[in-house]
């Protein structure tokens, strides 16, 4: 079974406002050396084959149609998850 | 009499106080749901408020998606007058009815108030009954209320006077340019943050003239579509 990873990021010009209240929570728990934080979202897509090129391509349309608003946000990447080491839980 | 259609989508909450404006407007709602693909022959469409799909993905994201929409998209096409009201205007950005797209609040809140408005557009389908200027106070309850559009979009639309509300007094959730409301280039369109339909009874909306909960500014919303119909 193959994996595929699509990460999606806002903006960088659009304030995250989830990412700055993580990114004043930090300070509080010790975490000082962190100046800010962007919070994203992380699909996994499984299929049931091999992840070859059209799947890419497929997951790569998704991303940009379904999985972000490309008004607010960027796909940073379309990968296929490295076996056993990406997935959420290899078990 | 017009009739109105009322899109009802799983985690949709405002779709009753919809139905009941258009009633107190004048006019017939008739309940639509969203996984029929069917306008029944409505007049107009208003996608109300609430969290559909529990705002998986984005707000409105899934939403886009349903049968329903794809009725709702072509006939906007083709002139039907549509209002989204909160996630229905969070809808309507998705299905790319309209332009730009709401996240989070910028001081991270959920935000229920009694909300001023400017309203400055009154040539759309669902303005007609106010005037120029005119500042009306209806509810606001919003967690992803912040308008946000790139700086293009928002000359774009402030140049054809596209936007038809904006916030007054106060921006509640951080919006580009206090922007409230906009609409399409034919004025037949239109998305707001707050809530028209929880202004339309004496006794039960926001502070009016007349005291507390008197406030019905929100009724000329429906009243003007329904106009807007006839004329």
């Amino acid at each position: 079974m193959g994996l595929v990873v699509v990460d999606v990021m806002p903006k960088p010009e659009i304030l995250d406002p989830q990412g700055k209240a993580v990114a004043g929570a930090l300070p509080r728990l010790g975490f000082a050396q962190f100046t800010s934080v962007r919070q994203g979202k992380r699909f996994e897509l499984s299929v049931d084959g091999p992840v070859t090129a059209e799947v890419l391509a497929a997951a790569a349309a998704a991303a940009e149609q379904v999985l972000s608003n490309p008004v607010i946000e960027d796909v940073v990447r379309v990968a296929e998850a490295a076996a056993g080491a990406d997935a959420a839980d290899p078990a | 009499m017009g009739r109105i259609g009322v899109v009802t989508f799983p985690g949709t909450l405002d779709d009753r106080d919809a139905a009941r404006a258009v009633r107190l407007a004048g006019g017939e709602a008739v309940a639509l749901w969203h996984a029929d693909a069917d306008l029944h022959g409505v007049d107009a469409v208003v996608l109300p408020g609430g969290f559909s799909y529990g705002d998986y993905l984005r707000a409105g994201a899934i939403s886009r998606f349903a049968p329903v929409m794809g009725e709702v998209v072509a006939a906007a096409a083709h002139g039907l007058p549509v209002l989204g009201i909160c996630n229905g205007f969070q809808v309507l950005t998705e299905a790319h009815l309209l332009p730009g797209s709401m996240i989070k609040n910028d001081h991270l809140r959920f935000v229920c108030r009694e909300q001023e408005l400017v309203v400055e557009n009154t040539q759309t389908a669902w303005t007609g009954q106010y005037a120029p200027g005119e500042h009306i106070t209806v509810p606001l309850k919003n967690q992803d209320g912040q308008y946000v559009a790139d700086e293009r979009t928002l000359d774009e639309l402030e140049g054809e006077g596209r936007v038809v509300f904006r916030y007054a007094g106060w921006n509640p959730n951080g919006s580009r340019r206090d922007i409230a409301g906009i609409t399409n280039a034919a004025g037949t369109v239109v998305g707001l943050m707050p809530h028209p339909e929880h202004a339309v009874e004496r006794g039960f909306g926001p502070r009016g003239d007349a005291g507390p909960h008197s406030g019905t500014d929100g009724l000329r919303v429906f009243t003007s579509v329904l106009l807007s119909l006839v004329g």
